[in-house]
């Protein structure tokens, strides 16, 4: 079996592509026919032995016709693929459970189109492109994103039947290709926010004349503090949000990974985490994600929510980060 | 490597596509099916373009099913089998009509592509003319343009037609190549269905009245002569076909072959060996149509006791044979007696008036020759009327035509002077053949119709063998010197073409059927003998299968690899604007002032403005065009401009 897989591995050249963009040449593109193309055949066999049965000079010449169109549509699908230039582009971050999109930059630099690309991941979907003569054109390559780290899709598979669908070429590049994967998402009410030690005063939510931002709602809050502009905004804004007043007590909201010592495993803690930060941020309060090992303290835009969110993503399994010690 | 893909549905956009495939692939056989499956064929199709234009759903499959059982049981009734040409033939229209009725996925498209294809082929059974090839050139290039349309995605149609006849066109080499050189075998390879050659026309069997004045009405070519030397005159152009020597007192038939001896003739030429070549069109019959005397007989050609050339099978398809013949000869003097003997028979009742008349000659003259020459002299003189369109003749058909009706055709006037000869105990049979021919000036083949069909008498004498008599000839002299059309009174219906006094139409059908001449003879004709013709000619020598197999791979072999370098081959991705440029700054650089590596084109410029003043405005206006043609957001005539502005400065470095 290893020794199968060196040899696949050296015929179809599935090593990661270093150089960008990638131009096919003659010598990764694959070429065989499709199941159509050996009906052809068969049909274009029967058709010549009608046409000797019948002396039928004429059928000779439409079968050695056909037979010679086989032949143009085998060049014709490989130079489909011969020359194509591919360079990969960012995949923007989705959570574990969606499908992630690679894009790819196409380049032709051929006064001929080229027509019916199919890219696909392994086992994914796979997605057509047409790229004008002389021209260039983007597409987004679907890939599942099943658990949330750093998504490698692997290798690319480039297909093409065009022009008569009677051969198939294929080509497999292999660009360095990542997306982040954020982990699923789990709604879950907000947590109160903590007094700050620092400020040596009581817990602060006592507090009803400075208005101080919004928080999730809780069973005892009063339905005057109930921010109904915030949830007029959106509608589906869910947890319902509170006004938090202030007594003029700091406090802070930490999203603390020791807050949810009583979920079942690490990957839950952290999907309610997500579901955490993402419910802060929608409701533009400033929070603090606290994790073994890493505290972002609290602030709010989309680069801490973004930091937050890689944070979550990696954890446990980026070296930069050190796992949870249980 | 390869995943089993589910059925990928079926584009709604390619559904047209396929059924114009579908119609144009079967429209043609209107010509051969019944008209009920055409019908129901048609009806199909605008079923399918109506579900399709309205956005309906297909038809249940139970109710398709229902429809191929009860068309199937139809072809069967029709035919009685379902396995012959043409209920093969109707089987598969059938299926192409029906299939559009459940296209869902690709792999129904496939089939309808498939089944075009064959269909395209089928075509041939009926007609490899000129204008069905052109026909079926235009229905592949439509079933490829078909397939590109399924797995290139939308596009302009004209595009995609464009495409396909590109792809077609790079494959006519291959065609060329596989075409001359794949080694042609004599078919058939298996025995062929009754109806494997159904058309049958040409010279009957019997000769009766009416059976050779039907033919005349048909214009199509029999066969095709190619004298190696002028062709003789028309009036000796007597191509010998069915020899006719008994009579049941309304038909004359070939006696059959084991009732007459075994015997070859043996002919005395007297004139010079003409050789000559027939295309003989297919006529399912085996004779040869030989001009008379034959001299030579083609390999596989037989010469029987009637001087027949006859070939050992039927002709099944346009053939040709060589021979030599000579218009002088005398034959058959040494025919065994009781060959002779049965040439004088005549049912024993019956045409009275005819037999009296007959008696009374044989009295009256001594020789032969007097009473043939009272014979024709009769025909002369009694106003006998040669026309296509005699009156129907009762129970005596020879006295009546004799006494009241007096007005037949060449099949009337041989076949009562044949009876009038034998009555007077001379022998004598009647001969069915073509008589003339027309020479089309454009390739100098003789051109024989089916109109040229004539029928004549031969007597025997001991000196002189048979000889021929014609009284047709006595009767319309014209009908053996210049044609049917001359000869038959004005007000006949038309033998179809055959008094076209047109010129330029009687130019245009030489020139038309010169083409089809030559059509006929090296592409349809093009068989294991011509093969073997055109290799030698082509200096390859005698090559046999292995050697035209081992050549044919090597040139496909040879145009592959150069199709695929055109493939292959990339331009440098260097744009025009950037190539015009560098061919100006070459023109600078001859000038003295070549532009650095690393400069800019504005640079440049300014660098060429300070070293030579005067050209300051020409080299700036052709920095800033190329800037401007390279760089700026695409502009619709950027490119042009540039070549204009670059062609003025280099007139002014001058």
């Amino acid at each position: 079996m290893p020794l199968a897989a060196a040899l696949r591995t050296w015929l179809f050249r599935l090593r990661r592509d270093e150089s960008l963009p990638i131009v096919l040449g003659q010598r990764r593109i694959f070429i065989l026919p499709t199941a159509t193309g050996y009906l052809f055949a068969v049909v274009l066999v029967v058709m010549l032995l009608g046409a000797i049965n019948y002396t039928l000079s004429l059928g000779h010449a439409l079968v050695f016709l056909l037979a010679g169109l086989g032949l143009v549509a085998m060049v014709h699908t490989f130079r489909n693929l011969l020359g194509l230039s591919i360079s990969p582009g960012r995949a923007e971050p989705v959570h574990a459970g969606e499908i992630a999109r690679f894009p790819l930059h196409l380049g032709n630099t051929r006064s001929d189109a080229r027509r019916a690309l199919g890219f696909s991941f392994d086992a994914n979907a796979e997605v057509f492109a047409d790229v004008a003569a002389m021209g260039e054109t983007r597409i987004e390559v679907p890939c599942q994103a099943i658990q949330r780290g750093r998504l490698d899709p692997g290798r690319l598979t480039l297909t093409s039947r065009y022009p008569l669908g009677f051969f198939r070429a294929w080509s497999y590049p292999f660009p360095l290709f990542t997306c982040l994967v954020y982990p699923r998402i789990l709604m879950r009410p907000l947590p109160p926010p903590t007094a700050v030690d620092d400020a040596g005063e009581a817990r602060g939510d006592a507090g009803h004349e400075d208005f101080a931002g919004l928080r999730a709602h809780t069973p005892s809050d009063p339905p005057r503090h109930v921010a109904w502009k915030s949830v007029a905004r959106s509608v589906d804004a869910w947890p319902l949000l509170v006004k938090h007043f202030a007594g003029g007590g700091g406090e802070e909201l930490w999203l603390d990974w020791a807050l949810l010592a009583g979920e079942a495993d690490d990957e839950t803690r952290l999907s309610v985490l997500t579901g955490w930060v993402l419910a802060a941020e929608q409701a533009q309060l400033a929070y603090g994600l606290a994790l073994p090992g890493l505290r972002l303290p609290p602030a709010t835009g989309a680069a801490h929510h973004d930091r937050c969110l890689e944070a979550l993503a990696l954890f446990g399994n980026d070296p930069d980060v050190p796992p949870p010690a249980r | 490597m390869f995943r089993r893909r589910p059925a990928e549905p079926l584009e709604r956009a390619t559904v047209p596509w396929l059924l114009a495939s579908a119609v144009a692939t079967t429209a043609p056989h209107v010509e051969h099916q019944p008209h009920w499956l055409m019908a129901i064929a048609g009806a199909m199709l605008l079923l399918g373009c109506w579900l399709w234009f309205s956005r309906r759903g297909l038809p249940p499959r139970w109710l398709l099913s229902l429809i191929v059982v009860g068309g199937s049981t139809a072809i069967w009734f029709e035919y009685r089998t379902l396995f012959g040409r043409d209920a093969g033939v109707a089987l598969l229209i059938l299926f192409m009509a029906l299939k559009p009725l459940e296209m869902r996925s690709r792999r129904d498209a496939m089939v309808v592509v498939m089944l075009g294809l064959f269909l395209l082929l089928t075509h041939y059974f009926y007609s490899q003319s000129i204008p069905t090839g052109l026909w079926l050139i235009a229905s592949c290039t439509l079933l490829t343009a078909t397939l590109i349309r399924i797995f290139g995605g939308a596009q302009a149609p004209a595009v995609i037609v464009r495409h396909a006849a590109i792809l077609l066109l790079q494959a006519t080499p291959f065609m060329l190549i596989l075409f001359l050189l794949f080694p042609r075998i004599n078919g058939p390879l298996w025995g062929l269905p009754q109806d494997a050659h159904s058309s049958r026309s040409g010279l009957p069997e019997t000769i009766e009245p009416g059976t050779v004045s039907n033919l005349v009405l048909d214009g199509s070519i029999a066969f095709r002569a190619r004298f190696d030397e002028t062709p003789p005159a028309t009036p000796l152009l007597y191509w010998r076909g069915p020899v006719m020597d008994e009579f049941d007192g309304r038909a004359w038939r070939a006696i059959r072959a084991g009732n007459l001896p075994l015997h070859t003739p043996r002919v005395e030429a007297r004139g010079t060996p003409l050789a000559y070549e027939i295309t003989l069109e297919s006529h399912q019959q085996r004779w040869l149509l030989a001009l008379d005397a034959p001299l030579t007989l083609p390999s596989g050609a037989v010469l029987t006791a009637r001087l027949q050339a006859f070939s050992r099978e039927p002709v099944r398809q346009r053939s040709r044979f060589a021979f030599t013949a000579t218009t002088d000869y005398r034959f058959g003097r040494d025919d065994p007696p009781a060959m002779i003997d049965a040439m004088r028979q005549l049912p024993r009742q019956g045409n009275p008036q005819a037999r009296a008349l007959a008696e009374g000659w044989r009295q009256k003259h001594a020789s032969p020759t007097a009473i043939v020459a009272e014979a024709l002299q009769y025909f002369r003189r009694e106003n006998f009327v040669y026309t296509l369109q005699p009156p129907l003749l009762g129970n005596a058909p020879i006295d009546q035509f004799l006494f009241e009706t007096r007005s037949g055709f060449c099949e009337h006037y041989a076949s009562a002077f044949v009876f009038l000869m034998r009555a007077a105990g001379i022998p004598a049979r009647v001969v069915a053949g073509y008589q003339g021919g027309e020479v089309n000036p454009v390739d100098g083949f003789v051109v024989v119709r089916q109109s040229d069909a004539h029928a004549w008498a031969e007597v025997w004498s001991a000196e002189s063998g048979w000889q021929r008599v014609d009284p047709t000839a006595a009767i319309a002299p014209s009908r053996v010197e210049a044609g049917i059309a001359t000869a038959l009174p004005a007000g006949e219906p038309l033998p179809a073409l055959a008094r076209i006094d047109l010129d330029w139409l009687r130019q245009f059908r030489y020139r038309w059927e010169a083409i089809n001449n030559r059509w006929n003879q090296w592409v349809l004709g093009y068989n294991p003998d011509r093969q073997r013709e055109l290799l030698r000619d082509l200096g390859l020598g005698e090559i046999d299968w292995r050697g035209m197999t081992a050549l044919l791979a090597t040139l496909s072999g040879v145009l592959l690899l150069a199709i695929t370098i055109w493939a292959l081959w990339r331009r440098p991705p260097q744009d025009a604007a950037l190539r015009l440029w560098l061919a100006f700054c070459a023109r600078l650089a001859r000038s003295g002032l070549p532009r650095h590596s690393w400069e800019g084109p504005q640079d440049y410029a300014a660098r060429v403005a300070r070293e030579r003043p005067a050209l300051a405005d020409a080299v700036r206006a052709a920095a800033d065009a190329y800037v401007a043609a390279r760089y700026a957001a695409p502009q619709p005539r950027a490119l042009e401009q540039l070549a204009a502005t670059l062609k003025l400065a280099t007139r002014q470095l001058h």
